[in-house]
C-alpha cells in the first residue's frame, strides 16, 4: 500500500514512526505552527493494478487519482477547513483475498473510505472486509447484484447492476429491431468462461426467447482463448442474425478480428458489457472489427463539458477514456460529497451521509443519485455504437449522440 | 451435423494454430536437449520477444516480417548473454539453481514489463491482417498461414543446423557428455549460451509470426508456454521433428475438440494425449534424441 504523494511504503510502527508520532504531538501543542496545516483526509483507492486485471485496475486507480487532483484544487472539503484528500493506494493483485487483506490494512493506516475494487469477485470481499471496521466502501465497477443484496450497510454501488443492465439491453434490443422493422429473429450468444459472462448468458437463454428471440446456439470459451477460428467457423454454419458476445477486453479483440477476417455477414453485433465494444483502443486499433458494434454498457454523459474535459485530460496523458475511468473518477465525487455533508471523518457519519445522497455533480448520464440498500437508483447503462471511428451514444434518447445504425448494411461486418 | 461440415476448416484452423505452438516449442525444446533444464523464463522471453516486434512495427514503423531475421538476431544475443553471464554463473552448475534462476528471471521479466509497458494489451495491424488464404476446404488469414510455413522452414532449419554443421555436432556432443565433449577440446560453456541463444533466437522469429494475428501484454508468455511445454514432451524432449509434429497434434487435437465437446472443453483432449504419452511412451513421439 503507498501513498500517493510520495509514494512511500506505509510500514509497521517502529522506533521512527514512534518518534515521528512524538513530533507530532508536539507540533499540535504548538498551536501556530499546528493551524498552519492544511487537515488531511485519508481515503483508500483500492485496484487490482497487478495481475491479470491490472490494465482495467491501473484505469480506475487513474480516475479516482484525478478526482483527488481536481477535488484538492478545488479547495478541498470546505465544510472541514479545506481539509485535502490523501489517497493511500493499495493493489488487490486481481486476487479477492489480497483485496480483503489490502482492506484492513487501508482501515489500520485511517482511511475514512475505500473506493474501488473494479471487478465483482474483488468487491464481493472488500466490501464485506470493509464492513468489519464499519468502513464505507464505495465500489466503482462491480456489477454482480450479491455485491448489494447482503445486507452491507458500509456499501454503495453508483453504477448500475447486472439486471438492470441485461433489462435495458433487452428493452433497447427489442426497440432498436422493432424500430427497423424486426429484421432479427435469431441469435448466437458468445461469452466467457467465468460468473460475469455464464450469468449473462444464463439470463439471456431466459428471457430472449420470451422477447422473439430464437437462441440458435451459446458458446463459452475459457479466459484465454488463443484461437477463435473454430467458433467463427460456427457461426458462419449456423448464420444468426445476431451475435451477442460478452467477454472480457483481449478476447473481444481477437473474436472480433476473427469476425472480420471470415467476412461473418449478419445484422449486427449487439454485445452486453462488451469487453470492447465500448473501448476508443479497440475502435482505433482496429476501425473495421469494431465498425457499427454496438454495447449495452457504463458510459460517460458526453453533453457534459467535464465530461469532455477529462476525457482530454486523460487522452493528453496517453491513455484511453475508459469506462474504469469515468466510473472511479465519479466514485471519488460522491465520496468528497457525502465527506463534505457529514462534516466530519468519522465513519458511521460518512455511511450516513452517503446513504441520503442526492449527489448529481458527476459525468454520467444518471438520474438524480439515491441509495436504496447500497444501490444506486439513478444509475442506468446505455446502448453505443461505433460509427465513423468513434462511439456514439445511441440509447437513452435523452442523452444520445447518433442515432442507431442497424441492421448492418451489407458489406460492412 | 454441423460439427461433420466444419470438420475439415477446424483441422486446417487446428494446423495452423499448431504451428505457433511448435514455434514457441522449438526454442524450448533445443535448450532442455543440450542444457537439460526447463528454462521458464522461455515464456517471458516470448513476451519480451512480442514487445520488441511491437515496438519495431509502433516505432520504426517494421513490418514484422521483415523485422524477423533482426529480432532473431538481437535475441540470440540476449538468449546468449543470459545463459553466460546470468543463468551460468547463478546456478554453480547445478540443475535445481538453473530452474530458480529461470524462474526469477521470469518474474523480473514480467514486472519489468508491467513497469514499463503497464499492463495494457497491445497489438498490430498489418496490410494482409484481413487477407484470407483460399484452400478450398477452409479460408486461413495470411498471418496465419505464413505462421505455419515459417515453423515448417524454422524447424527444418534447426534440423539442418544440429545435424549437418560442426556448430550442429558440438551441441550433439555437449548434450550427450559434457566431460567427453570438454576433454575434445569443445568450449562446454561457449556451447550451452550458443543453445540457449539460438533457442532465445526463436522467440525473436516466433514473436514477429504471432503478432499480427495475436496480442501483447505483461503476461502473454503464460497463454502459449503451457501449452509449449506439453508440446515438448509430447514429442520428445529435444527433438525439433518432434516439437513440431507435437504443436501440430496439440493444435489440430484442440480444435476438434473443441469442435465436439465445446470451446471449454476442448482442451482436455491435450491432456488425455499427455497422460497417455506419460504412461505408455514417456519419452515421447521421437524420443530424446539430443540427449
Amino acid at each position: 500500500m503507498t501513498n500517493a504523494n510520495d509514494k512511500r511504503t506505509v510500514h509497521k510502527l517502529d522506533r521512527r514512526a514512534v518518534l515521528a508520532g512524538a513530533a507530532a504531538i508536539g507540533a499540535l501543542a504548538a498551536p501556530g505552527i499546528g493551524r498552519a496545516q492544511t487537515p488531511t483526509i485519508k481515503v483508500g483507492v483500492l485496484h487490482p493494478v497487478t495481475g491479470a486485471l491490472a490494465f482495467s485496475g491501473g484505469q480506475a486507480r487513474q480516475g479516482a487519482v484525478l478526482a483527488i487532483e481536481d477535488i484538492n484544487a478545488r479547495g478541498g472539503i470546505r465544510s472541514m477547513g479545506g481539509a485535502r484528500l490523501e489517497a493511500l493506494l493499495a493493489d488487490a493483485q486481481s486476487r479477492p483475498d489480497v483485496g480483503a487483506a489490502e482492506v484492513d490494512k487501508l482501515n489500520e493506516a485511517g482511511a475514512v473510505a475505500i473506493v474501488g475494487p473494479f471487478a465483482s469477485g474483488i468487491a464481493l470481499a472488500t466490501t464485506q472486509a470493509a464492513a468489519r471496521h464499519n468502513l464505507p466502501h464505495i465500489v466503482d465497477v462491480g456489477v454482480v447484484d450479491q455485491i448489494v443484496t447482503r445486507g452491507l450497510s458500509n456499501t454503495f454501488r453508483f453504477g448500475p447492476g447486472l439486471a438492470t443492465i441485461v433489462d435495458t439491453a433487452l428493452e433497447n434490443l427489442v426497440r432498436i429491431n422493432d424500430q427497423a422493422g424486426k429484421p432479427t429473429k435469431t441469435v448466437m450468444i458468445v461469452h466467457e468462461e467465468s460468473a460475469f459472462g455464464s450469468g449473462m448468458a444464463t439470463t439471456l437463454n431466459q428471457r430472449l426467447p420470451q422477447l422473439g428471440f430464437e437462441v440458435m446456439e451459446t458458446i463459452r470459451h475459457a479466459n484465454p482463448t488463443r484461437d477463435f477460428s473454430n467458433i467463427v467457423l460456427r457461426i458462419q454454419a449456423r448464420k444468426p442474425d445476431l451475435i451477442i458476445p460478452s467477454n472480457y477486453y483481449d478476447e473481444y479483440v481477437l473474436f472480433a478480428r476473427a469476425l472480420q477476417q471470415n467476412r461473418v455477414q449478419t445484422k449486427g453485433i449487439y454485445s452486453i458489457l462488451g469487453g470492447g465494444a465500448s473501448s476508443y483502443r479497440f475502435v482505433k486499433e482496429f476501425p473495421q472489427a469494431a465498425d457499427l458494434v454496438m454495447d449495452c454498457n457504463h458510459w460517460f454523459d458526453p453533453r457534459k463539458a467535464a465530461s469532455l474535459a477529462l476525457k482530454n485530460r486523460i487522452e493528453a496523458q496517453g491513455l484511453y477514456f475508459t469506462y474504469e475511468v469515468f466510473l472511479a473518477y465519479s466514485c471519488m465525487l460522491l465520496l468528497a460529497d457525502a465527506i463534505e455533508r457529514a462534516r466530519s471523518t468519522d465513519k458511521a457519519a460518512v455511511t450516513a451521509a452517503l446513504a441520503s445522497s442526492t449527489f448529481s455533480d458527476h459525468i454520467m448520464p444518471y438520474g438524480p443519485t439515491r441509495f436504496v440498500n447500497g444501490q444506486n437508483q439513478g444509475a442506468r447503462p446505455v446502448v453505443t455504437q461505433v460509427q465513423q471511428r468513434d462511439i456514439k451514444l445511441i440509447f437513452p434518447v435523452e442523452f444520445a449522440s447518433g442515432n442507431p445504425v442497424f441492421p448492418r448494411p451489407v458489406g460492412r461486418g | 451435423m454441423l460439427e461433420f461440415q466444419i470438420l475439415l476448416p477446424s483441422i486446417v484452423n487446428g494446423l495452423t494454430l499448431g504451428a505457433v505452438y511448435a514455434l514457441v516449442a522449438l526454442g524450448l525444446t533445443l535448450i532442455y536437449g543440450v542444457l537439460h533444464i526447463i528454462n521458464f523464463a522461455h515464456g517471458s522471453l516470448l513476451m519480451a520477444a512480442l514487445y520488441a516486434a511491437f515496438f519495431a512495427h509502433a516505432g520504426l514503423g517494421l513490418d514484422p516480417y521483415l523485422a524477423m531475421p533482426l529480432l532473431a538476431a538481437a535475441f540470440f544475443v540476449v538468449g546468449y548473454a543470459l545463459q553466460r553471464w546470468v543463468i551460468g554463473k547463478a546456478s554453480h552448475g547445478k540443475d535445481q539453481n538453473v530452474l530458480l534462476v529461470t524462474l526469477g528471471i521470469s518474474i523480473a521479466i514480467e514486472n519489468l514489463a508491467l513497469y514499463l509497458f503497464r499492463a495494457d494489451t497491445r497489438t498490430i495491424e498489418t496490410p494482409i491482417s484481413y487477407e484470407m488464404l483460399d484452400l478450398g476446404i477452409a479460408l486461413v488469414p495470411y498471418p496465419r498461414a505464413i505462421g505455419f510455413a515459417a515453423a515448417l522452414g524454422i524447424a527444418a532449419l534447426l534440423w539442418w543446423t544440429i545435424e549437418r554443421t560442426d556448430l550442429g555436432r558440438a551441441i550433439r556432443a555437449v548434450a550427450k557428455e559434457r566431460q567427453g565433449a570438454k576433454l575434445v577440446g569443445i568450449d562446454v560453456d561457449h556451447v550451452f549460451a550458443l543453445s540457449f541463444g539460438i533457442g532465445t533466437a526463436v522467440l525473436g522469429a516466433a514473436a514477429c509470426l504471432l503478432l499480427p494475428s495475436f496480442y501483447v501484454s505483461p503476461s502473454v508468455g503464460n497463454v502459449f508456454v503451457l501449452v509449449a511445454f506439453t508440446v515438448v514432451v509430447l514429442g520428445g524432449m529435444g527433438s525439433f521433428t518432434g516439437a513440431l509434429v507435437g504443436g501440430l497434434a496439440i493444435g489440430v487435437t484442440e480444435s476438434v475438440g473443441g469442435l465436439f465437446l465445446g470451446q471449454q472443453l476442448g482442451q482436455l483432449g491435450i491432456f488425455v494425449i499427455f497422460i497417455a504419452l506419460l504412461l505408455f511412451r514417456p519419452t515421447g513421439l521421437f524420443g530424446s534424441r539430443l540427449a
